[in-house]
């Protein structure tokens, strides 16, 4: 099943370095106007052992974009955004078919851990390691490459800004990070992502555990982001997508039903389920 | 009377009262049963063994029969010892080896691992005596601290083995999955989250173990033998607290009993601060295993 938004992907550059971080956002990026494809899925099909959890998943991620996946509790929503950075063949008996490309080029070709690099994630349930707030952001740049000290402390701080943790830590920052709130850990986590400069972030459900006005900074966070960042987001909270996303994907039994820009998705949804769905009649 | 009232007649009520006043008393009994055994092993030998406890007991070498005074100076050193070649001998190997079970296993291999592992733990502790005997004492023709240690190092492997496999297991796969969704390889992330997040765990286990090896007797009857003085280096007989209680204890002089009694005191108190210690690292640490 091919779904693809009305609007034209095709881009020919290929989108070369690391996103610049400092460029402010230019007011194009906030509509979703056209922008080059990231990360595309090409007749992708995920077995758990002998069970067909998603059937021909086709779709595109549009760069520096927010895209969304909404759809009822196992459809497969989450295992598809675990397929983006290949994190589902840590499952036992997993198997997968069809392609993967990121800005072109198969993952399944590349090195995995490089794309796990590129493509960062944030689990539904936050995952602080058992260590001090800086080591935590620090962990993926000390595995990554050789900084020294002081660079490091500097993109420990940047990192921390732009999760917009920073002025709620910088004084306790050797401090286990298991003292911090949910909704504090949660942005950690997306600190330690961000630090290591992925060039596309997902989430999942990242906001499942925590109360509104954690949810509401998490929120802010992602239209901050979505300027130096393509972020896919998986979400049980329908608002949600409606709220940050610029693309909504519905998922229903392990297949993408409809891909669309977010208004066309809540509003004019062209299939019927998608439709029910949004107007909560079942699910 | 409330209806439900009217379905359960009172002698049926007055059955279940006295049915179960009858097992809490009997449950009662067994669990005052079972941990006064402790409380009286614990408090007969703190009677009689620190009775005859002093300073020369720790500082001074045995003193030959008849003469009073002396102490087991020797015997704590040479436990010392073999319990640092034991750690040496059962550490790596355990650990390393519950490493590959918690994170490398899951097929046929582990499942066969794990089982020898178990039969491993079965062996009577005299047969480990004579493979070290076997593998060290007849070649070199002497008893040594040496092949005593590795007795007791072989004893610590099936349980250093099961409990770093437990605590590793205890990790949860989010932190796993933080660290490789970071770019770090399965290897790294083991290394760097997995272990690092188990280590009070790990080192509670360890510490465990020797304390329950430091108080073998059998594996040590002809491996490290005894010695009644000291003994330099790693290549000679050398006395151990177990083995001196058990020499001791048969022997036929009173104040060579007081001693062993002493020296049994020493060793208790020493396994029970080692079990009061690793819980009090557990309770600190185990919370941020959630």
């Amino acid at each position: 099943m091919q779904v693809s938004p009305k609007i034209d992907p095709k881009s020919g550059d290929p989108m070369s370095t690391l996103p610049n971080i400092g460029v402010p956002s230019s007011s194009e990026s906030h509509t979703a106007g056209a922008a080059p494809s990231k990360l595309s899925a090409h007749s992708l099909d995920f077995y758990y052992g002998s069970f067909k959890a998603l059937h021909a998943i086709s779709m595109e991620v549009f760069e520096k974009r927010v895209t969304a996946f909404i759809g009822p509790s196992g459809c497969g929503k989450s295992t598809f955004l675990r397929t983006l950075n290949r994190m589902n063949e840590t499952v036992r008996h997993s198997r997968v078919q069809g392609e993967i490309r990121l800005d072109g080029e198969n993952i399944f070709r590349l090195d995995v851990n490089d794309v796990r690099r590129r493509v960062g994630m944030v689990f539904q349930k936050s995952n602080p390691f058992p260590k001090s707030i800086f080591d935590n952001v620090a962990y993926g740049l000390r595995i990554n490459s050789s900084l020294r000290r002081a660079q490091l402390r500097e993109a420990v701080e940047h990192s921390l800004r732009r999760a917009a943790l920073w002025d709620e830590v910088k004084d306790k920052l050797h401090q286990s990070a298991y003292g911090l709130s949910g909704g504090q850990q949660q942005r950690l986590c997306i600190a330690r992502a961000l630090a290591v400069n992925p060039e596309v972030l997902l989430l999942d459900e990242p906001c499942s555990a925590l109360d509104p006005i954690a949810t509401a900074k998490i929120e802010d966070l992602i239209f901050q982001l979505k300027d130096s960042c393509t972020i896919v987001i998986v979400t049980h909270n329908m608002q949600q997508a409606a709220r940050v996303a610029d693309y909504t994907g519905f998922f229903l039994l392990g297949r993408l039903i409809e891909f669309d820009t977010t208004p066309v998705i809540f509003k004019t949804p062209a299939k019927k389920e998608t439709e029910d769905y949004i107007t909560g009649r079942f699910g | 009377m409330s209806p439900s009232m009217a379905r359960n007649p009172p002698w049926n009520r007055i059955r279940r009262k006295s049915v179960n006043a009858i097992m809490l008393t009997l449950t009662g009994i067994c669990t005052i049963f079972a941990a006064g055994i402790l409380v009286f092993i614990l408090g007969y030998l703190f009677v009689h063994g620190a009775r005859s406890l002093n300073w020369n007991f720790f500082t001074k070498l045995p003193t030959p029969v008849g003469e009073t005074g002396g102490g087991m100076a020797n015997a704590i050193l040479g436990s010392a010892k073999l319990l640092l070649v034991a750690t040496f001998v059962g550490v790596p190997i355990g650990f390393l080896g519950g490493v590959y079970l918690a994170e490398f296993g899951g097929g046929g291999f582990s499942f066969l691992v794990r089982y020898v592992t178990d039969l491993l733990n079965g062996v009577p502790s005299i047969v480990m005596g004579i493979f070290a005997f076997t593998v060290i004492v007849l070649p070199q023709k002497h008893f040594s601290t040496l092949a005593g240690g590795l007795a007791l190092g072989i004893m610590m492997i099936p349980i250093a083995i099961r409990s770093s496999e437990e605590f590793l297991r205890n990790v949860p796969l989010a932190l796993r999955e933080g660290s490789m969704a970071l770019g770090a390889s399965k290897s790294r992330a083991i290394w760097s989250v997995v272990i690092p997040a188990a280590k009070a765990g790990l080192i509670t286990g360890i510490m465990l173990n020797l304390a329950r090896v430091a108080g073998e007797t059998a594996p040590l009857l002809f491996t490290a033998f005894g010695n009644r003085y000291w003994s330099p280096g790693w290549e000679q007989p050398a006395a151990s607290l177990p083995v001196m209680i058990y020499t001791y204890a048969i022997s036929p002089y009173d104040d060579w009993h007081q001693q062993a009694w002493s020296a049994g005191f020493v060793l208790l108190a020493m396994v029970l601060g080692v079990n009061i210690l690793s819980r009090i690292i557990l309770a600190q640490k185990g919370p941020a295993l959630r």
